[in-house]
């Protein structure tokens, strides 16, 4: 069997170690040997976004980041959006507009969404659907979840 | 996935050294946006991934009035598109940068990633080559400087020698009244690979009214991107007109030899070509005139 | 500008409003449970192997050298399965469906198409199942392949089942053919429909293969558990049809496979099939451990079930003043590697939005080497609907009539009798037409390089069977039981309807998806029939409630039942103004009156509410690249009565862009040999966020009859109308008629040139 190697990593503000093959993904050390199964699978090629986390303060698909690339490295997963206060306003959001319908793609666009406002806090329509371009939803069209962004959007 | 190991070098000596012991079993990590798809897929294997980007000469983004743009071969879309200076002196590489994937894959993915995966649809590359990129490499035998024009050698395949890496990309400074512009055709907005591409970068008299010189480069329409040398050389020292533009776009369409498969047609990419290439040179002549 | 209308005649307190969906919180924390999120101790991770050929006899299998690899714990082959040990002699007339249905699991003989299982390994982890699988060596006999649906019908074309022979209108033909079925209709008198006609158009229309796209790939956990009972976490639409399929395959009663549906992340139509579960059940047999199994994106592609391709020629003939005289139609529709496309369908839905008297359409269910198609949103009718409303814009403007005007002289109402012989109920395609007329939307300007278009739509809507269990708590809160897979809203709806018809709040009740043991028969998740056929399962289920809450209140007040009634939550007497209990304060008294009360009720309405859709499309083509940009886009629907109009919206706007999807880029690309070219999200190409508008969305509210509060289903009919709708506005965009989709930039680039236009 191949060699395993230690990494460590801060995951949701918690400084972590986990052992992993070179060959495994973080989407795979996440759900499988971490169990941290917010993040989901959809295509494991980079072109659905269901499996997006905040790396070092950008998002990135988590199939096309290996696991061991996690080493010293600062993660946000799903898991570490809420808070124990609350649900972040995006989470909020998403619920009252119904932007979700299979829920699926939802971790992977309340992230990118997330990431977008903590850097353009203004974006609008324009600016909302091109950052969440890499993130393929195909239940609601993607009205209900624009309409999401925009109502915690300051864009007036 | 079949099992690698996998190591990630802190200096350009220890990568040459390792990549220049292991031969065909190495193959070089940056965002992995290519290459980890690819190996996936089966379609590359590699026992040994040496993971470049902490090296730091790899990550240097320096820009200089006069020198003109190192860009290190691991830095990620993101970084460039995101550096005022560096948008602002070079709209034509960001034109690329910006459109390379999604958000997801900018922050990651790199120019030297592009430029090694050596795609015949890659943005940056024709991008880089309008704007006259040269690869600084190193290897066992030392450092050389490739253009980008001759950097890709066949789909996949790159002109990096065993053991040599990419260490950045070289692109000189702007000059006055230039402007460059890169534009792709794909059936969506975004998030798909170019059926054509085409970058072009005019340099213009001071009066704005005449070509001082222009360099074309083409992708998808070759089994590399094409350096459409004679199309850019058609203009040099023209005025600017509806009529030399179209001289050149229908050069640049000689240039291209597309083959027709499911993205699109021979007759289709030859099409576009002359579209873009009328695009870009009338963006690239905007930029220049400073609009 | 854009907006989400609701035109409602009837208010209810719960029914209508938007409230905050059950199995919200869970979605957006990443805490819901979905099939791959399942995770038993000890679980193993299978792979399946598959034909490299889309049709190649297979002669010899070798699975030593991967059942040697470390790690590998088991590898099964077709042999593994029940059908290989029966003779056609003891499966009698079960012989052929078994077959089909044990085959498409994993292929015995022959593989049928790129993809088609033929060997499955469990092992410690999908890495290492993986590398097995390349140790596993076949032996096939390549054959010739087919893949074009009227190739398929040629005499002459590669057959793929030597025994399969067409049945013709109950007549079974005399040689083997791949045309599985032929099926027929009529109305009137033809001949003298189109003689009547001033005006008689007939074209020929193309579709290609397209993929529902959801977004979590198929996935399983089986455990077979030493007592015998096979348990599963799946992915499903239909966790009782997951459950009939492993056990007819299985050859097992039904009541030894427990199925427990997880969430799941999208079908359309696609999740009904149970592609993995026998497969990893017969691994964990083996085993003696839980298997998980997880498609990746291109097995997901090639290997579980798209939607049919299509070949349709339409004819239909008018009078100058736009009146229809008669109808044809002959559409062939490829099912994939086994017979079941969904033509029947389509030729019934094909003019179910018109009132024709006279008109046939003929269909042809057609197997060639593709995988087997399944469901997808209101399947066969989008394909209909892309040719019969195109020929019909291209009649109207033949006729320099208003296609929205041509619609309303020409539409079905309550009372037309449509050409499968049924006649219509009360149905609201008028009331969409003239919606859709006066919206702001179709009033407002379009020229330029852009253009618009109109077409409507027609889905019929399903009943079957539902079951539904709810108890109420001592607090007042009611606990509801359902067996509907909940795919985008369901238990919302279904709680709203409860809460209606006991009186009570939405909060105050809360609903449970639960597994096949522990709640009676109830159909898929799919049909547009949840909301009305489990809609009304709750409902009798509160009325069974109600009527037992009656009674603990004669008991406390020690009178008769009949003199008391249940009002809007509270329990009072008829005459004494004293004796009222609201429902909590009643719960409160169930322990001291004979414990909890619980409600039930099964059913298997007949009375579902037909739907209509209009759609109305704005495109801009962009004229030297052939471009098309989808700038506006309004959906009016027939909804019968909107229960959450948020998901009602959600429902019209998705299937809208499914439709644009469909309409414009996606298709299945076919090599010679059979492969698919582009079995990834990146070359299939679904639309994404920077592609589209808003979709604005007017819900029409015409009451189904057969609903108390006149729900008809929503589900599908939004994706019927948007492939003709984008189509004619291309049309008017550029001068050019496409027949064929998708309308990709190439097409339209060849059109022009085609037209001379450079």
């Amino acid at each position: 069997m191949p060699g395993v190697t230690q990494v460590q990593t801060t995951l949701n503000g918690e400084v972590i170690n986990f052992l992993c093959e070179p060959r495994q993904s973080l989407l795979e050390v996440l759900r499988d040997v971490l169990g941290m199964t917010g993040t989901k699978e959809g295509c494991n090629d980079g072109n659905c976004g269901a499996c997006t986390i905040i790396l070092d303060g950008r998002i990135v698909d988590s199939c096309l980041v290996l696991g061991v690339e996690a080493e010293g490295r600062d993660i946000t997963t799903i898991e570490g959006m809420a808070s124990p206060e609350g649900l972040h306003p995006l989470q909020q959001s998403f619920l009252e507009n119904a932007a979700l319908q299979c829920g699926i793609c939802t971790p992977g666009f309340l992230l990118a969404s997330k990431s977008l406002l903590d850097q353009e806090p203004e974006a609008d329509e324009g600016r909302i659907r091109h950052w969440l371009a890499g993130n393929l939803c195909r239940c609601t069209g993607y009205d209900k979840i624009v309409r999401a962004v925009l109502q915690v959007s300051k864009a007036k | 996935m079949e099992p690698f190991d996998f190591i990630s070098p802190s200096s350009i000596e220890e990568a040459v050294k390792t990549l220049a012991s292991s031969g065909d079993q190495a193959r070089i990590l940056a965002g992995g946006t290519d290459m980890l798809v690819q190996m996936r897929a089966g379609r590359r294997t590699a026992p040994l991934v040496v993971d470049i980007k902490g090296i730091p000469e790899l990550n240097v983004m320096s820009y200089d009035a006069s020198k003109g743009l190192t860009l290190g071969a691991a830095v990620p879309c993101y970084r460039i598109y995101q550096d005022a200076t560096v948008a602002t002196a070079y709209p034509g590489l960001i034109d690329s940068a910006f459109l390379i994937g999604g958000i997801q894959i900018q922050g990651r993915a790199s120019i030297g990633g592009n430029i090694c995966n050596a795609a015949p649809s890659g943005d940056a590359i024709p991008a880089v080559i309008a704007l006259g990129g040269v690869c600084n490499v190193t290897g066992p035998n030392g450092t050389r400087e490739i253009l980008c024009e001759d950097f890709c050698t066949a789909p996949g395949r790159n002109a990096l020698e065993n053991g040599e890496i990419l260490v950045s990309i070289s692109i000189p400074a702007p000059q006055p009244n230039a402007g460059a512009n890169y534009l792709r055709f794909i059936p969506r907005n975004e998030m798909d690979i170019a059926v054509a591409g085409v970058g072009s970068a005019v340099q213009l008299d001071a009066s704005g009214q005449n070509f001082v010189s222009a360099r074309i480069a083409l992708a998808s329409v070759a089994p590399t991107p094409v350096f459409a040398k004679e199309a850019g050389d058609s203009l040099a020292g023209k005025a600017v007109s509806e009529e030399a533009v179209q001289q050149a776009s229908e050069l640049a369409m000689a240039a291209a030899k597309p083959i027709s498969d499911m993205r699109g047609t021979i007759r289709q990419r030859t099409h576009l070509i002359g579209v873009l290439t009328r695009r870009t040179l009338n963006n690239a002549i905007e930029r220049a005139r400073g609009g | 500008m854009t907006s989400n209308q609701v035109l409602s005649e009837v208010e209810y307190d719960v029914v209508g409003k938007r409230p905050v969906r059950p199995d919200g919180v869970d979605k957006v924390t990443g805490r819901a449970q979905y099939g791959d999120d399942t995770n038993l101790t000890g679980t193993l991770r299978a792979k399946v192997l598959r034909s490299p050929h889309a049709h190649a006899r297979i002669k010899f299998i070798d699975t030593s050298k991967a059942e040697a690899l470390p790690g590998v714990r088991a590898v099964i082959t077709a042999k593994d399965l029940p059908f290989a040990s029966l003779s056609k002699k003891e499966l009698g007339g079960e012989y052929t469906s078994l077959k089909f249905a044990s085959d498409h699991m994993m292929a015995s003989d022959k593989a049928l198409f790129k993809g088609h299982p033929v060997a499955a390994i469990a092992a410690v982890n999908a890495h290492v199942a993986e590398s097995a699988m390349a140790l596993i060596e076949v032996d096939y006999e390549v054959l010739k392949p087919v893949v074009d649906v009227r190739e398929a019908m040629q005499d002459g074309a590669p057959l793929l089942h030597e025994d399969l022979r067409t049945n013709d209108m109950g007549e079974t033909g005399e040689k083997p053919s791949n045309v599985a079925t032929h099926m027929s209709y009529s109305i009137g008198d033809l001949d003298k429909g189109f003689a009547e006609a001033d005006l008689v158009l007939e074209k020929e229309y193309t579709t290609s293969t397209v993929h529902q796209g959801y977004i979590e790939p198929h996935n399983t956990t089986a455990f077979w558990n030493s007592d015998g009972q096979l348990n599963l976490w799946t992915s499903t639409q239909g966790s009782f049809q997951v459950r009939g399929t492993v056990a007819s395959i299985l050859r097992l009663p039904v009541s030894q496979v427990k199925v427990t549906p997880m969430e799941i992340g999208g079908g359309f139509g696609g999740k009904i099939t149970a592609y993995l579960d026998a497969i990893c059940a017969v691994l964990s047999k083996k085993t003696g451990a839980p298997v998980k199994a997880l498609m990746t994106r291109t097995e997901v592609f090639e290997a579980s079930g798209p939607a049919p391709a299509s070949w349709m020629r339409v004819k239909i003939g008018v009078k100058n003043n736009g009146k229809m005289t008669a109808v044809e139609t002959e559409m062939a529709m490829d099912a994939g590697a086994y017979p079941g496309s969904p033509v029947m369908q389509a030729i019934v839905c094909a003019f179910a939005c018109y009132d024709v008297e006279n008109g046939k359409v003929d269909g042809y269910d057609v197997v060639d080497n593709k995988p087997k198609t399944a469901a997808y949103r209101a399947p066969g009718a989008p394909q209909a609907a892309f040719a019969v409303e195109s020929l019909i814009d291209e009649i109207c403007a033949e006729l320099n009539m208003d296609p929205i005007e041509f619609r309303l002289l020409n539409a079905a109402k309550e009372g037309t009798r449509r050409i499968e012989g049924l006649v219509a109920r009360r149905i609201g395609l008028v009331e969409c037409l003239e919606v859709a007329r006066d919206h702001d939307h179709y009033k407002s300007k379009i020229d330029g390089p852009n253009g618009r278009g109109v077409a409507c739509g027609y889905w019929p809507n399903r009943g079957f069977q539902s079951s539904v269990v709810m108890t109420v708590n001592y607090d007042g809160v009611v606990s509801l039981l359902m067996g509907s897979v909940d795919i985008g809203g369901t238990r919302a709806s279904i709680a709203q309807q409860t809460a209606e018809t006991l009186g009570i709040g939405y909060e105050d009740v809360k609903p449970t998806v639960v597994d096949t043991d522990s709640i009676g028969y109830t159909f898929i998740t799919g049909g547009s029939r949840t909301c009305f056929a489990t809609g009304l399962a709750a409902i009798n289920a509160a009325e069974d409630v109600k009527s037992q809450m009656i009674s603990r209140a004669a008991k406390i007040w020690d009178t008769n039942e009949d003199d008391i009634e249940y009002v809007a939550g509270v329990v009072q007497h008829k005459s004494d103004e004293e004796l009222k209990l609201t429902f909590k304060d009643l719960a409160r008294q169930l322990a001291t009156t004979g414990g909890s009360v619980s409600g039930r009720a099964s059913v298997d309405p007949s009375g579902e509410g037909n739907g209509y859709a209009v759609h109305i499309a704005d495109v801009t083509v962009d004229p030297d690249t052939g471009k098309t940009d989808v700038t506006r886009f309004t959906a009016v629907q027939d909804a019968g009565k909107a229960i959450h109009p948020s998901y009602v919206e959600g429902q019209m706007q998705g299937g809208a862009v499914q439709g644009i999807g469909w309409a414009l880029n996606e298709e299945y690309f076919f090599d010679d040999s059979g492969k698919m070219m582009n079995p990834t999200f990146l070359d299939y190409r679904m639309p994404i966020s920077l592609d589209l508008p808003m979709i604005d969305t007017v819900i029409v509210e015409v009451a189904n009859p057969g609903h108390p509060y006149g729900v008809r289903g929503v589900g599908e009919v939004a994706i019927v109308p948007p492939m003709a709708a984008v189509g004619n506005a291309v049309s008017a965009a550029t001068g050019n008629r496409m027949r064929s989709l998708p309308i990709t930039p190439g097409k339209i680039l060849e059109a022009d040139w085609e037209n001379g236009k450079s």
